[in-house]
Protein backbone atom coordinates (compact mmCIF):
# COMPACT_ATOMS: atom_id res chain seq x y z
CA UNK A 1 0.00 0.00 0.00
CA UNK A 2 1.37 3.49 -0.99
CA UNK A 3 1.48 5.88 1.37
CA UNK A 4 1.01 9.90 0.52
CA UNK A 5 1.22 12.19 3.21
CA UNK A 6 0.57 16.02 2.44
CA UNK A 7 2.45 18.30 4.88
CA UNK A 8 2.97 22.12 4.75
CA UNK A 9 5.10 23.28 7.37
CA UNK A 10 2.96 26.19 7.61
CA UNK A 11 -0.53 25.95 8.26
CA UNK A 12 -3.61 27.04 6.57
CA UNK A 13 -2.19 26.42 2.53
CA UNK A 14 -4.67 23.52 2.28
CA UNK A 15 -3.26 20.51 2.88
CA UNK A 16 -6.65 19.22 3.98
CA UNK A 17 -8.66 20.57 0.56
CA UNK A 18 -5.96 18.76 -1.33
CA UNK A 19 -6.19 15.55 0.46
CA UNK A 20 -9.86 15.59 -0.12
CA UNK A 21 -9.52 16.19 -3.39
CA UNK A 22 -7.39 13.52 -4.31
CA UNK A 23 -9.39 11.18 -2.29
CA UNK A 24 -12.11 12.14 -4.12
CA UNK A 25 -10.46 11.52 -8.05
CA UNK A 26 -8.48 8.21 -6.53
CA UNK A 27 -10.19 4.32 -5.80
CA UNK A 28 -9.09 1.52 -3.68
CA UNK A 29 -7.57 3.59 -0.93
CA UNK A 30 -7.50 4.45 3.08
CA UNK A 31 -7.71 7.50 4.49
CA UNK A 32 -5.89 9.00 7.60
CA UNK A 33 -5.84 12.62 9.35
CA UNK A 34 -2.41 12.93 11.48
CA UNK A 35 -3.27 16.31 12.12
CA UNK A 36 -5.31 14.60 15.76
CA UNK A 37 -4.57 18.38 17.60
CA UNK A 38 -7.37 19.74 14.62
CA UNK A 39 -8.33 17.03 12.59
CA UNK A 40 -10.77 18.12 9.43
CA UNK A 41 -10.81 15.87 6.66
CA UNK A 42 -13.82 14.29 8.35
CA UNK A 43 -15.90 17.75 7.85
CA UNK A 44 -15.56 17.59 4.14
CA UNK A 45 -16.52 13.67 3.65
CA UNK A 46 -19.09 12.40 3.95
CA UNK A 47 -18.78 10.38 6.89
CA UNK A 48 -20.33 7.58 8.44
CA UNK A 49 -18.54 6.44 12.19
CA UNK A 50 -18.31 3.13 12.44
CA UNK A 51 -16.06 2.00 15.52
CA UNK A 52 -14.24 4.77 17.93
CA UNK A 53 -12.97 3.96 21.37
CA UNK A 54 -10.73 5.86 24.14
CA UNK A 55 -6.87 6.15 23.35
CA UNK A 56 -4.77 6.00 26.58
CA UNK A 57 -1.61 7.44 25.58
CA UNK A 58 0.06 8.89 28.47
CA UNK A 59 0.17 8.98 32.25
CA UNK A 60 0.18 11.22 35.23
CA UNK A 61 1.97 11.61 38.28
CA UNK A 62 -0.74 11.48 41.03
CA UNK A 63 0.49 12.31 45.05
CA UNK A 64 -0.82 10.38 47.95
CA UNK A 65 -1.25 13.65 50.33
CA UNK A 66 -1.78 10.71 53.59
CA UNK A 67 1.96 9.03 52.67
CA UNK A 68 3.25 11.94 51.38
CA UNK A 69 5.93 13.88 54.27
CA UNK A 70 6.60 16.84 51.88
CA UNK A 71 10.42 16.53 51.75
CA UNK A 72 10.54 18.04 48.25
CA UNK A 73 12.79 15.04 46.74
CA UNK A 74 10.03 15.12 44.13
CA UNK A 75 10.44 18.57 43.41
CA UNK A 76 14.30 18.87 42.60
CA UNK A 77 13.95 15.87 40.84
CA UNK A 78 11.89 17.12 38.24
CA UNK A 79 12.91 18.72 34.95
CA UNK A 80 9.61 19.82 33.90
CA UNK A 81 9.05 21.90 36.93
CA UNK A 82 5.75 20.38 37.17
CA UNK A 83 5.74 20.10 41.17
CA UNK A 84 5.64 22.95 43.39
CA UNK A 85 7.55 23.45 46.22
CA UNK A 86 3.94 22.83 48.31
CA UNK A 87 4.15 19.72 46.34
CA UNK A 88 1.13 19.93 44.28
CA UNK A 89 1.14 18.95 40.67
CA UNK A 90 0.78 20.43 37.36
CA UNK A 91 -0.53 17.95 35.13
CA UNK A 92 0.05 20.26 32.48
CA UNK A 93 3.23 20.26 32.97
CA UNK A 94 3.76 16.97 34.36
CA UNK A 95 5.50 14.79 31.72
CA UNK A 96 3.99 11.51 32.59
CA UNK A 97 7.87 10.34 33.09
CA UNK A 98 7.81 8.93 36.45
CA UNK A 99 10.99 10.21 37.64
CA UNK A 100 9.28 11.78 40.98
CA UNK A 101 7.42 8.08 41.34
CA UNK A 102 11.49 6.63 41.44
CA UNK A 103 12.84 9.14 43.47
CA UNK A 104 10.13 9.01 46.19
CA UNK A 105 11.15 7.66 49.44
CA UNK A 106 7.53 6.88 50.86
CA UNK A 107 5.82 6.01 47.81
CA UNK A 108 3.64 8.34 47.74
CA UNK A 109 3.20 8.72 44.38
CA UNK A 110 2.20 6.67 41.37
CA UNK A 111 1.68 7.12 37.48
CA UNK A 112 -2.26 6.85 36.70
CA UNK A 113 -2.99 6.23 32.49
CA UNK A 114 -5.18 8.68 31.62
CA UNK A 115 -7.90 8.73 28.26
CA UNK A 116 -5.79 11.62 26.20
CA UNK A 117 -7.98 11.47 22.94
CA UNK A 118 -10.49 9.41 21.15
CA UNK A 119 -9.71 7.27 17.54
CA UNK A 120 -12.38 6.61 15.15
CA UNK A 121 -12.80 4.43 12.59
CA UNK A 122 -15.18 5.89 9.70
CA UNK A 123 -17.10 5.24 6.06
CA UNK A 124 -16.81 7.37 3.86
CA UNK A 125 -17.78 7.89 -0.26
CA UNK A 126 -14.17 7.02 -1.33
CA UNK A 127 -12.92 4.65 1.01
CA UNK A 128 -12.22 3.94 4.81
CA UNK A 129 -11.19 6.98 7.08
CA UNK A 130 -8.63 6.38 10.06
CA UNK A 131 -8.87 9.97 12.51
CA UNK A 132 -8.76 10.68 16.27
CA UNK A 133 -9.67 13.52 18.30
CA UNK A 134 -7.24 15.16 20.82
CA UNK A 135 -8.87 15.86 24.24
CA UNK A 136 -8.88 19.71 25.49
CA UNK A 137 -5.63 20.15 27.58
CA UNK A 138 -4.27 16.16 26.72
CA UNK A 139 -1.06 16.68 25.27
CA UNK A 140 0.01 12.90 23.13
CA UNK A 141 -0.39 13.99 19.77
CA UNK A 142 2.38 12.20 18.54
CA UNK A 143 1.29 8.93 20.14
CA UNK A 144 -2.22 9.24 18.90
CA UNK A 145 -0.94 9.82 15.18
CA UNK A 146 0.60 6.26 15.65
CA UNK A 147 -2.24 4.59 16.91
CA UNK A 148 -4.04 6.23 13.72
CA UNK A 149 -1.93 5.18 11.56
CA UNK A 150 -1.90 1.73 12.92
CA UNK A 151 -6.11 1.88 12.14
CA UNK A 152 -5.04 3.24 9.01
CA UNK A 153 -2.93 -0.31 7.60
CA UNK A 154 -5.58 -2.64 9.31
CA UNK A 155 -8.40 -0.85 7.57
CA UNK A 156 -5.89 -0.86 4.33
CA UNK A 157 -5.36 -4.85 5.12
CA UNK A 158 -9.42 -5.37 5.50
CA UNK A 159 -10.05 -3.76 2.31
CA UNK A 160 -6.65 -4.68 0.20
CA UNK A 161 -6.82 -0.83 -0.54
CA UNK A 162 -3.83 0.21 -3.13
CA UNK A 163 -3.27 3.62 -1.54
CA UNK A 164 -3.34 5.65 1.47
CA UNK A 165 -3.87 9.39 1.54
CA UNK A 166 -2.80 10.65 4.71
CA UNK A 167 -3.32 14.14 6.01
CA UNK A 168 -0.98 15.49 8.05
CA UNK A 169 -0.60 18.54 10.82
CA UNK A 170 1.45 22.13 10.29
CA UNK A 171 4.71 22.44 12.23
CA UNK A 172 8.22 20.03 12.17
CA UNK A 173 7.75 18.32 15.43
CA UNK A 174 6.40 15.61 17.22
CA UNK A 175 2.95 14.99 15.68
CA UNK A 176 4.82 15.89 11.95
CA UNK A 177 7.44 13.63 12.67
CA UNK A 178 4.99 10.59 13.90
CA UNK A 179 3.28 10.48 10.72
CA UNK A 180 6.27 10.81 8.06
CA UNK A 181 7.14 7.24 9.94
CA UNK A 182 6.68 4.63 6.92
CA UNK A 183 5.64 7.20 4.27
CA UNK A 184 6.28 6.73 0.53
CA UNK A 185 5.89 9.95 -0.54
CA UNK A 186 5.26 13.68 0.49
CA UNK A 187 3.32 16.07 -1.41
CA UNK A 188 3.94 19.64 0.17
CA UNK A 189 1.93 22.29 0.12
CA UNK A 190 2.71 26.17 0.29
CA UNK A 191 1.42 29.63 -0.46
CA UNK A 192 3.46 31.93 -2.21
CA UNK A 193 4.53 34.27 0.64
CA UNK A 194 7.80 34.69 3.03
CA UNK A 195 5.94 32.48 5.33
CA UNK A 196 5.22 29.92 3.51
CA UNK A 197 8.30 30.16 1.40
CA UNK A 198 10.28 29.91 5.34
CA UNK A 199 8.26 27.21 6.59
CA UNK A 200 8.61 25.26 3.32
CA UNK A 201 12.31 24.88 3.38
CA UNK A 202 12.26 23.67 6.89
CA UNK A 203 9.56 20.64 6.23
CA UNK A 204 11.56 20.02 2.97
CA UNK A 205 14.32 19.75 5.34
CA UNK A 206 12.06 17.06 7.09
CA UNK A 207 11.33 15.13 4.80
CA UNK A 208 14.69 14.71 2.89
CA UNK A 209 15.87 14.09 6.95
CA UNK A 210 13.88 11.15 6.42
CA UNK A 211 14.95 10.04 3.11
CA UNK A 212 11.20 10.60 1.84
CA UNK A 213 10.84 11.76 -2.08
CA UNK A 214 8.46 14.90 -2.28
CA UNK A 215 6.55 16.98 -4.39
CA UNK A 216 5.15 20.81 -4.22
CA UNK A 217 1.94 22.12 -4.58
CA UNK A 218 2.07 26.18 -4.85
CA UNK A 219 -1.73 27.24 -3.61
CA UNK A 220 -3.27 30.64 -4.15
CA UNK A 221 -0.16 31.07 -6.42
CA UNK A 222 -1.89 34.57 -7.92
CA UNK A 223 -2.32 36.05 -4.33
CA UNK A 224 1.46 36.71 -4.91
CA UNK A 225 3.11 36.36 -8.58
CA UNK A 226 6.52 37.76 -6.88
CA UNK A 227 6.44 35.38 -4.70
CA UNK A 228 5.26 32.32 -6.57
CA UNK A 229 8.30 32.94 -8.58
CA UNK A 230 10.51 33.10 -5.19
CA UNK A 231 8.95 29.40 -4.23
CA UNK A 232 9.69 27.92 -7.56
CA UNK A 233 12.96 29.23 -7.74
CA UNK A 234 13.25 27.27 -4.19
CA UNK A 235 11.99 24.26 -5.83
CA UNK A 236 14.31 24.55 -8.78
CA UNK A 237 17.33 24.77 -6.55
CA UNK A 238 16.25 22.12 -4.10
CA UNK A 239 14.91 19.65 -6.63
CA UNK A 240 11.61 19.54 -5.78
CA UNK A 241 9.27 19.09 -8.66
CA UNK A 242 6.19 21.27 -8.50
CA UNK A 243 2.84 19.54 -9.46
CA UNK A 244 1.41 22.53 -10.25
CA UNK A 245 -0.20 25.89 -9.21
CA UNK A 246 -3.81 26.84 -8.00
CA UNK A 247 -4.87 29.87 -8.48
CA UNK A 248 -7.13 31.82 -5.70
CA UNK A 249 -10.80 30.65 -6.26
CA UNK A 250 -13.60 31.77 -3.83
CA UNK A 251 -15.30 28.13 -5.30
CA UNK A 252 -13.00 26.13 -2.38
CA UNK A 253 -14.28 27.89 0.92
CA UNK A 254 -17.46 27.81 -0.56
CA UNK A 255 -17.72 24.06 -1.35
CA UNK A 256 -16.03 22.95 2.11
CA UNK A 257 -18.73 25.41 3.90
CA UNK A 258 -21.17 22.40 2.14
CA UNK A 259 -18.90 19.92 3.20
CA UNK A 260 -17.57 18.64 -0.08
CA UNK A 261 -14.54 18.72 -1.69
CA UNK A 262 -13.85 21.21 -4.20
CA UNK A 263 -13.54 18.73 -7.66
CA UNK A 264 -17.00 17.85 -6.42
CA UNK A 265 -18.55 21.09 -7.52
CA UNK A 266 -18.12 20.86 -11.46
CA UNK A 267 -15.93 22.94 -13.33
CA UNK A 268 -14.30 25.99 -11.18
CA UNK A 269 -10.69 26.97 -11.86
CA UNK A 270 -8.96 25.55 -8.29
CA UNK A 271 -11.07 22.12 -9.35
CA UNK A 272 -9.67 22.05 -12.73
CA UNK A 273 -5.89 22.87 -11.40
CA UNK A 274 -6.38 20.13 -8.75
CA UNK A 275 -7.37 17.52 -11.55
CA UNK A 276 -3.84 18.57 -12.81
CA UNK A 277 -2.03 18.43 -10.61
CA UNK A 278 -3.69 15.09 -9.41
CA UNK A 279 -3.06 13.50 -12.84
CA UNK A 280 0.85 14.73 -13.37
CA UNK A 281 1.56 13.35 -9.84
CA UNK A 282 0.20 9.56 -10.53
CA UNK A 283 1.91 9.71 -13.97
CA UNK A 284 4.75 10.84 -12.35
CA UNK A 285 4.94 9.05 -8.98
CA UNK A 286 3.77 5.71 -10.67
CA UNK A 287 6.86 6.19 -12.92
CA UNK A 288 9.54 6.42 -10.35
CA UNK B 1 1.33 43.10 32.96
CA UNK B 2 -0.73 41.89 30.57
CA UNK B 3 0.23 38.47 28.56
CA UNK B 4 -1.65 37.94 26.10
CA UNK B 5 -1.27 34.87 23.95
CA UNK B 6 -2.89 34.60 20.31
CA UNK B 7 -3.79 31.13 19.38
CA UNK B 8 -6.14 29.39 16.93
CA UNK B 9 -6.44 25.46 17.04
CA UNK B 10 -6.09 25.68 12.79
CA UNK B 11 -3.45 26.87 11.17
CA UNK B 12 -3.00 29.36 8.91
CA UNK B 13 -5.73 31.99 10.24
CA UNK B 14 -3.76 34.80 10.65
CA UNK B 15 -2.15 34.40 14.47
CA UNK B 16 1.15 36.29 13.06
CA UNK B 17 -0.92 39.23 11.78
CA UNK B 18 -2.29 39.66 14.35
CA UNK B 19 0.48 39.50 16.81
CA UNK B 20 2.59 41.78 15.05
CA UNK B 21 0.55 43.93 14.04
CA UNK B 22 -1.32 44.55 17.77
CA UNK B 23 2.53 45.07 18.77
CA UNK B 24 3.50 47.33 16.26
CA UNK B 25 0.11 49.26 17.05
CA UNK B 26 0.55 49.27 20.85
CA UNK B 27 4.05 50.53 20.67
CA UNK B 28 4.84 53.43 21.82
CA UNK B 29 2.00 53.63 24.18
CA UNK B 30 2.46 50.87 25.60
CA UNK B 31 5.60 48.97 26.90
CA UNK B 32 4.84 45.71 24.43
CA UNK B 33 7.49 42.77 23.85
CA UNK B 34 6.37 40.11 21.44
CA UNK B 35 7.93 36.52 22.17
CA UNK B 36 7.19 34.11 19.12
CA UNK B 37 6.45 31.04 20.66
CA UNK B 38 5.79 29.02 17.39
CA UNK B 39 9.08 27.29 17.82
CA UNK B 40 8.60 24.78 14.81
CA UNK B 41 7.67 27.63 12.58
CA UNK B 42 8.88 31.04 13.61
CA UNK B 43 7.30 33.86 11.01
CA UNK B 44 7.37 36.95 13.50
CA UNK B 45 10.27 37.59 12.13
CA UNK B 46 10.36 37.85 8.75
CA UNK B 47 7.73 40.94 9.44
CA UNK B 48 9.80 42.57 11.86
CA UNK B 49 13.34 42.22 10.79
CA UNK B 50 14.45 41.64 14.40
CA UNK B 51 18.13 42.62 15.46
CA UNK B 52 19.08 39.33 17.53
CA UNK B 53 21.48 39.64 19.49
CA UNK B 54 21.24 36.85 21.97
CA UNK B 55 21.18 32.98 21.62
CA UNK B 56 21.03 30.45 23.78
CA UNK B 57 21.03 26.62 22.91
CA UNK B 58 17.87 24.74 24.00
CA UNK B 59 19.08 21.04 25.61
CA UNK B 60 17.21 18.56 26.77
CA UNK B 61 19.77 15.46 29.02
CA UNK B 62 20.22 12.02 27.38
CA UNK B 63 21.61 8.85 28.74
CA UNK B 64 24.74 7.78 27.42
CA UNK B 65 25.77 4.10 28.94
CA UNK B 66 29.18 3.26 30.17
CA UNK B 67 29.81 -0.19 28.88
CA UNK B 68 32.12 -1.23 31.32
CA UNK B 69 29.63 -0.81 34.28
CA UNK B 70 26.32 -1.54 32.85
CA UNK B 71 24.99 -5.11 34.43
CA UNK B 72 22.56 -5.50 31.43
CA UNK B 73 19.67 -5.66 33.99
CA UNK B 74 17.82 -3.73 31.50
CA UNK B 75 16.11 -1.70 34.52
CA UNK B 76 16.43 2.01 32.74
CA UNK B 77 14.24 0.12 29.95
CA UNK B 78 11.65 -0.76 32.27
CA UNK B 79 11.71 2.39 33.76
CA UNK B 80 11.82 4.48 30.14
CA UNK B 81 7.80 5.63 30.12
CA UNK B 82 8.93 6.44 26.45
CA UNK B 83 10.65 3.67 25.10
CA UNK B 84 13.66 5.11 24.62
CA UNK B 85 15.91 2.53 25.57
CA UNK B 86 15.81 -1.07 25.07
CA UNK B 87 18.04 -4.07 25.95
CA UNK B 88 18.71 -5.98 23.09
CA UNK B 89 20.58 -8.96 23.40
CA UNK B 90 23.70 -7.81 25.35
CA UNK B 91 23.34 -4.00 24.31
CA UNK B 92 21.53 -1.31 25.92
CA UNK B 93 20.21 1.07 22.96
CA UNK B 94 19.35 4.44 23.40
CA UNK B 95 17.06 6.36 20.95
CA UNK B 96 17.68 9.80 21.44
CA UNK B 97 14.80 11.13 19.44
CA UNK B 98 12.43 9.38 21.98
CA UNK B 99 14.17 10.39 24.89
CA UNK B 100 12.07 13.13 27.19
CA UNK B 101 15.39 13.78 29.16
CA UNK B 102 13.94 13.30 32.46
CA UNK B 103 16.74 11.30 34.02
CA UNK B 104 14.58 8.93 35.64
CA UNK B 105 16.73 5.92 33.74
CA UNK B 106 20.22 7.17 35.82
CA UNK B 107 17.71 7.35 38.97
CA UNK B 108 16.94 3.44 38.62
CA UNK B 109 20.42 2.18 37.37
CA UNK B 110 21.88 -0.13 40.38
CA UNK B 111 24.84 0.20 38.96
CA UNK B 112 25.71 4.22 38.33
CA UNK B 113 26.38 3.16 34.29
CA UNK B 114 24.59 6.06 33.33
CA UNK B 115 25.57 9.75 32.90
CA UNK B 116 24.15 12.14 30.47
CA UNK B 117 24.96 14.59 28.06
CA UNK B 118 23.28 17.83 26.25
CA UNK B 119 21.31 17.05 22.80
CA UNK B 120 20.91 20.27 21.36
CA UNK B 121 16.67 20.56 19.93
CA UNK B 122 16.99 24.48 19.04
CA UNK B 123 17.60 27.90 20.00
CA UNK B 124 16.33 30.95 21.81
CA UNK B 125 16.87 34.06 19.97
CA UNK B 126 16.61 37.21 21.92
CA UNK B 127 16.82 41.08 20.71
CA UNK B 128 14.53 44.01 19.32
CA UNK B 129 13.06 45.24 16.65
CA UNK B 130 10.92 48.66 16.28
CA UNK B 131 12.36 50.16 19.84
CA UNK B 132 10.61 47.24 21.77
CA UNK B 133 11.99 43.50 23.23
CA UNK B 134 11.23 40.52 20.40
CA UNK B 135 12.49 37.10 21.40
CA UNK B 136 11.69 33.69 19.26
CA UNK B 137 12.63 29.91 19.80
CA UNK B 138 13.31 27.52 16.68
CA UNK B 139 13.60 23.95 17.04
CA UNK B 140 16.14 22.24 14.65
CA UNK B 141 14.51 20.44 11.85
CA UNK B 142 14.35 16.79 12.83
CA UNK B 143 13.66 17.06 16.39
CA UNK B 144 10.47 16.77 18.25
CA UNK B 145 10.71 18.46 21.31
CA UNK B 146 8.99 21.97 20.73
CA UNK B 147 7.79 22.22 24.88
CA UNK B 148 11.23 22.69 26.36
CA UNK B 149 12.36 25.97 24.21
CA UNK B 150 8.85 27.41 24.56
CA UNK B 151 9.65 26.96 28.18
CA UNK B 152 13.03 28.44 27.80
CA UNK B 153 11.52 31.04 25.45
CA UNK B 154 9.08 32.42 28.35
CA UNK B 155 12.00 32.97 30.78
CA UNK B 156 12.35 36.05 28.46
CA UNK B 157 8.98 37.67 29.15
CA UNK B 158 9.45 41.06 30.98
CA UNK B 159 6.70 41.20 34.07
CA UNK B 160 7.05 45.11 33.95
CA UNK B 161 5.64 44.87 29.88
CA UNK B 162 2.57 43.74 28.25
CA UNK B 163 3.95 40.48 26.16
CA UNK B 164 2.35 39.20 22.79
CA UNK B 165 3.14 35.63 22.59
CA UNK B 166 2.45 34.25 18.86
CA UNK B 167 1.19 30.33 19.97
CA UNK B 168 1.62 27.45 17.36
CA UNK B 169 -1.02 25.89 15.67
CA UNK B 170 -3.00 23.22 17.07
CA UNK B 171 -3.93 22.22 20.62
CA UNK B 172 -1.39 19.58 21.90
CA UNK B 173 1.63 19.78 23.91
CA UNK B 174 3.56 23.60 22.22
CA UNK B 175 -0.04 25.40 22.61
CA UNK B 176 -0.60 24.12 25.81
CA UNK B 177 3.04 25.19 26.65
CA UNK B 178 2.64 28.51 25.31
CA UNK B 179 -1.17 29.13 26.72
CA UNK B 180 0.13 28.38 30.38
CA UNK B 181 -0.15 31.05 32.75
CA UNK B 182 -1.22 33.48 30.09
CA UNK B 183 -4.27 36.03 31.08
CA UNK B 184 -5.77 36.01 27.90
CA UNK B 185 -5.74 34.03 24.76
CA UNK B 186 -7.09 36.27 21.21
CA UNK B 187 -8.34 32.76 19.17
CA UNK B 188 -7.96 33.58 15.58
CA UNK B 189 -9.88 31.93 13.18
CA UNK B 190 -12.08 32.19 10.11
CA UNK B 191 -15.43 31.32 9.10
CA UNK B 192 -15.49 28.04 7.76
CA UNK B 193 -16.36 25.05 8.46
CA UNK B 194 -12.53 24.02 9.31
CA UNK B 195 -12.16 27.34 11.06
CA UNK B 196 -15.17 26.68 13.55
CA UNK B 197 -14.29 22.97 14.41
CA UNK B 198 -10.59 23.65 15.33
CA UNK B 199 -11.84 26.71 17.00
CA UNK B 200 -13.76 24.94 19.45
CA UNK B 201 -10.95 22.54 20.09
CA UNK B 202 -9.04 26.05 20.57
CA UNK B 203 -11.36 27.09 23.10
CA UNK B 204 -11.52 23.53 24.90
CA UNK B 205 -7.82 23.78 26.11
CA UNK B 206 -8.34 27.71 26.80
CA UNK B 207 -11.38 26.71 29.25
CA UNK B 208 -9.26 23.73 30.77
CA UNK B 209 -6.27 26.03 31.44
CA UNK B 210 -8.77 28.79 32.81
CA UNK B 211 -7.49 31.41 30.25
CA UNK B 212 -10.74 33.98 29.11
CA UNK B 213 -10.26 33.87 25.47
CA UNK B 214 -11.93 36.59 22.45
CA UNK B 215 -11.87 36.00 18.59
CA UNK B 216 -10.81 37.92 16.02
CA UNK B 217 -12.48 36.59 12.74
CA UNK B 218 -10.26 36.93 9.67
CA UNK B 219 -11.18 36.75 5.72
CA UNK B 220 -14.41 37.36 7.66
CA UNK B 221 -16.32 37.31 3.93
CA UNK B 222 -15.34 33.97 2.80
CA UNK B 223 -17.32 31.45 4.90
CA UNK B 224 -20.56 31.58 6.49
CA UNK B 225 -22.25 32.86 10.02
CA UNK B 226 -21.63 29.57 11.93
CA UNK B 227 -18.63 31.05 13.76
CA UNK B 228 -20.58 34.19 14.86
CA UNK B 229 -23.57 31.97 16.04
CA UNK B 230 -20.95 29.72 18.26
CA UNK B 231 -19.22 32.95 19.51
CA UNK B 232 -22.59 34.09 20.58
CA UNK B 233 -23.98 30.66 22.14
CA UNK B 234 -20.82 30.54 24.13
CA UNK B 235 -20.57 34.49 24.86
CA UNK B 236 -17.03 34.60 23.39
CA UNK B 237 -16.51 38.04 22.62
CA UNK B 238 -15.57 38.78 18.85
CA UNK B 239 -13.21 41.67 19.03
CA UNK B 240 -12.22 41.82 15.54
CA UNK B 241 -12.99 40.89 11.72
CA UNK B 242 -10.64 41.48 9.19
CA UNK B 243 -12.24 40.85 5.81
CA UNK B 244 -10.31 39.24 2.96
CA UNK B 245 -8.30 41.88 0.39
CA UNK B 246 -6.42 41.57 -2.22
CA UNK B 247 -3.92 43.94 -1.25
CA UNK B 248 -3.80 42.59 2.72
CA UNK B 249 -2.74 39.57 0.79
CA UNK B 250 -0.33 40.96 -1.11
CA UNK B 251 1.35 43.44 1.56
CA UNK B 252 0.98 39.40 3.71
CA UNK B 253 3.15 37.85 1.07
CA UNK B 254 6.09 40.26 1.05
CA UNK B 255 6.73 40.19 5.04
CA UNK B 256 4.93 43.74 4.98
CA UNK B 257 3.05 44.26 8.38
CA UNK B 258 -0.75 45.50 8.03
CA UNK B 259 -0.18 49.03 9.66
CA UNK B 260 2.60 49.84 7.66
CA UNK B 261 0.77 48.90 4.45
CA UNK B 262 -2.48 50.81 6.10
CA UNK B 263 -1.50 53.33 8.96
CA UNK B 264 -5.70 53.30 9.08
CA UNK B 265 -5.46 49.72 10.85
CA UNK B 266 -3.04 51.32 14.33
CA UNK B 267 -6.71 52.22 15.71
CA UNK B 268 -8.38 48.79 15.02
CA UNK B 269 -5.38 47.14 16.62
CA UNK B 270 -5.62 49.56 19.47
CA UNK B 271 -9.22 49.06 20.05
CA UNK B 272 -8.81 45.40 20.02
CA UNK B 273 -6.50 45.63 23.14
CA UNK B 274 -8.84 48.31 25.15
CA UNK B 275 -11.58 45.53 24.07
CA UNK B 276 -9.29 43.26 26.00
CA UNK B 277 -8.81 45.18 28.96
CA UNK B 278 -12.31 45.61 29.14
CA UNK B 279 -12.95 42.24 29.04
CA UNK B 280 -10.72 41.09 32.27
CA UNK B 281 -12.24 43.83 34.51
Amino acid sequence: MKQILFLSGKGGTGKTTLAAAFAALSRDQVLADCDVDAANLHLVLDVEIEARGDYIGSKEALRDAARCTQCGICVDVCRFRAISPDIQIDPYLCEGCGACVTACPEDAIALEPRVSGQWFNARTPWGPLASAELLPGEETTGLLVTEVKRNMVSLGEETAAQQAILDGSPGIGCPVIASVTGVDVAVLVTEPSVSGLHDLKRIHGVVKHFGIPAYLVINKADLSPELTQRVEAYASDAELPILGTIPFDRTVSDTLASGRSVVESGDSTAGNAIRKIYQRFMEDSNAH
Amino acid sequence: MMRIAIASGKGGTGKTTLAVNLALSLHPEHPVQLLDCDVEEPNAHLFLTPDLSERRAVSKLVPTIDETLCRRCGACAEACEFSAMALLGDRMLVYDALCHGCGRCSLVCPAEAIAERPHTLGVVETGSTHGFPFAHGVLNVGETMATPIIHVLKEAIDPDRLAILDSPPGTGCPTIAALHGVDVALLVTEPTPFGLHDLKAAVGVARTLEVPVAVAINRCDLGDSRVEEYCQEEEIPIVLTIPFDRAIAETYAQGIPLVSASPAWRARFQQLYERLEELLT
